[in-house]
């Protein structure tokens, strides 16, 4: 006769949430943070085709860290909510809010009810005309939600990007300044023996709810516009990478 | 709550698992209710206002769609300045002639159609599949149409994927069926644009300037008004003049009021008996 183990519920949650958490902090961080000009959302992602940070609407977006193939589920799912809303009633009407709880209860039932919980954290960050009243939402695998005040550090070694952040920011910083301090806080984990790590524009995606817009606000920056607003590399070499190439071509 | 939302809050099965990028076609599985011409009509018409006269015609850098202010119903005046001509999403433009209530909610509909295709596959549909998903909107009306709810639209944008920069401007119009034809230069919808397209084959030729379009549009649309009594002319009382907008590599742009206003005036000044 085959032996029965019985696993109480608690000990059932705590291996889903400890198998959640592990496959959250394996994925490269996301940084989303309010500044003067929007809220500035700062992913690790080196692909420029599967995104980790997406519109919703007007001036609602969402960033996610996990198992790609589920939090972008969930962003469909928020797309089609949110235009549901705004058509059945007026665009103003769609908050990030009523977003973020039906994140909660969804996320919530999928891991008590189904076999395997969701690998997922989310951000979903609503612009508001002045940086005092912006919201940050984060959600975590199990559904729980918290409002987020300033900032929002997701994936690997979370705590350690969000010391940092916790130290310098703002929420009147400028765009710039805004964006350096969230590509230093990504780059100050994951580096080997904590030294910290350069993240060049390719490593990036950067994606901003611009305050002044009217309408759908969210906009990408990437390509030059990217590279214009990222600080000069810091380091040893004053040349800009585009001199050396020449400087090679005439040394020949 | 409104309808398709599940009374728990969570995203149920129908958003997790749509597997559509269309808007129309998630509604029909969550909320068909939403959807004009899905709901069931009693017999026999019924006195609703409509709306008239739309053209629209290329020039060098893209394309304008003008549309007039009124609407009527039978000959009564329901509207003065009712907005017929809309942006139906950065680079093209959508104008409706028909019933004038449907017609809102069609364009509305093919708004949301179009940006939720685009945030969900995270690139736009192409011209012609854009015209695709509307020509579709108006066959599903079908049944409504044949009960007096006909709504006709008209559609024009800026290809971005145009091979040649200088014939980026399409026009597209539709028939009853849904039914789409792409058109060259020139087309008009609705009870005045017979008279409207007579006056665009004496007045277009092509790349024509921004404001000379501008002008030609205007222009025919007072054609237009000086023979249907369902489409309204300049109303220089009032200042309500007809929306005009174009659609070009930089996006869709309405024409101010004012300018609107100095073209009409022009117009009306040169067909002034001396």
């Amino acid at each position: 006769m085959a032996m029965q183990f019985y696993t109480s519920p608690e000990q059932i949650m705590r291996d889903r949430s400890e198998y959640a958490r592990k496959g959250v902090s394996r994925g490269r961080g996301v940084v989303v943070l309010t500044c003067a000009d929007g809220v500035l959302f700062v992913a690790e992602n080196p692909s420029t085709a599967l995104h980790k940070v997406s519109e919703i609407y007007d001036r609602i977006g969402f960033a996610a860290v996990g198992r790609y193939n589920e939090y972008e589920n969930l962003r469909a799912a928020g797309v089609r909510m949110a235009d549901l809303r705004g058509y059945s009633y007026a665009r103003r009407d769609v908050t990030a809010r009523a977003l973020a709880n039906a994140y909660s209860a969804t996320l919530g039932a999928i891991f008590q009810e189904q076999t395997k919980p969701f690998e997922v954290e989310l951000c979903v960050a609503e612009v508001a005309p002045n940086p005092v009243n912006d919201e940050l939402y984060r959600l975590t695998y199990d559904g729980s939600i918290a409002d987020e005040k300033g900032f929002v550090a997701m994936g690997g070694q979370a705590e350690g990007i969000a010391n940092v952040l916790k130290a310098e920011h703002s929420t009147d910083m400028a765009l710039a300044d805004a964006l350096a301090l969230g590509v230093k806080a990504l780059g100050s984990v994951g580096g080997e023996g904590g030294a910290p790590r350069q993240l060049p524009a390719t490593a990036l995606e950067v994606a901003l709810l611009d305050r002044r817009r009217t309408g759908r606000t969210f906009r990408r920056i990437t390509g030059n516009a990217l590279t214009a607003l990222l600080p000069a590399p810091a380091g040893g070499s004053a040349e800009t990478p585009e001199s050396k190439p020449a400087e090679g071509k005439a040394s020949e | 709550m409104a309808s398709g939302l599940d009374p728990s809050g969570r995203l149920n099965a129908y958003f997790l698992n749509a597997g559509t990028s269309s808007f129309t076609d998630f509604l029909s599985a969550v909320a068909p209710d939403l959807l004009p011409g899905r709901r069931p009509l009693p017999p026999g018409q019924v006195d609703v206002p409509h709306a008239t006269t739309i053209v629209a015609l290329t020039f060098a850098d893209g394309v304008v769609m003008a549309g007039d202010r009124r609407a009527t119903m039978g000959n009564l005046i329901a509207s003065r300045d009712i907005e017929k001509v809309h942006p139906a999403d950065p680079y093209s433009l959508v104008g409706i002639a028909g019933t004038a209530g449907v017609g809102k909610e069609l364009i509305r509909l093919f708004q949301v159609e179009l940006e939720h295709y685009e945030k969900i596959e995270g690139t736009m549909l192409s011209l012609e599949g854009k015209a695709n998903r509307l020509a579709t909107m108006i066959r599903n009306n079908l049944g409504a149409a044949l009960q007096g709810l006909a709504v006709i639209p008209i559609y024009a944008g800026y290809d971005l994927d145009a091979p040649d920069p200088a014939k980026a401007g399409r026009i597209f119009s539709f028939d009853i069926t849904g039914g789409v034809y792409e058109e060259t230069d020139f087309d008009g919808v609705g009870s005045g644009s017979l008279f409207a397209k007579a006056a665009l084959k004496r007045l277009h030729r092509p790349g024509l300037s921004r404001d000379e379009a501008v002008r030609v549009a205007i222009e025919a649309l007072y054609d237009a008004a000086d023979e249907d009594t369902a489409t309204g002319g300049p109303d220089v009382v009032r200042r309500i003049y007809p929306i005009v907008m174009t659609a070009t590599a930089a996006g869709t742009e309405r024409v101010s009021d004012e300018e609107a206003a100095t073209v009409a005036a022009s117009i009306v000044e040169s067909r002034r008996r001396p």
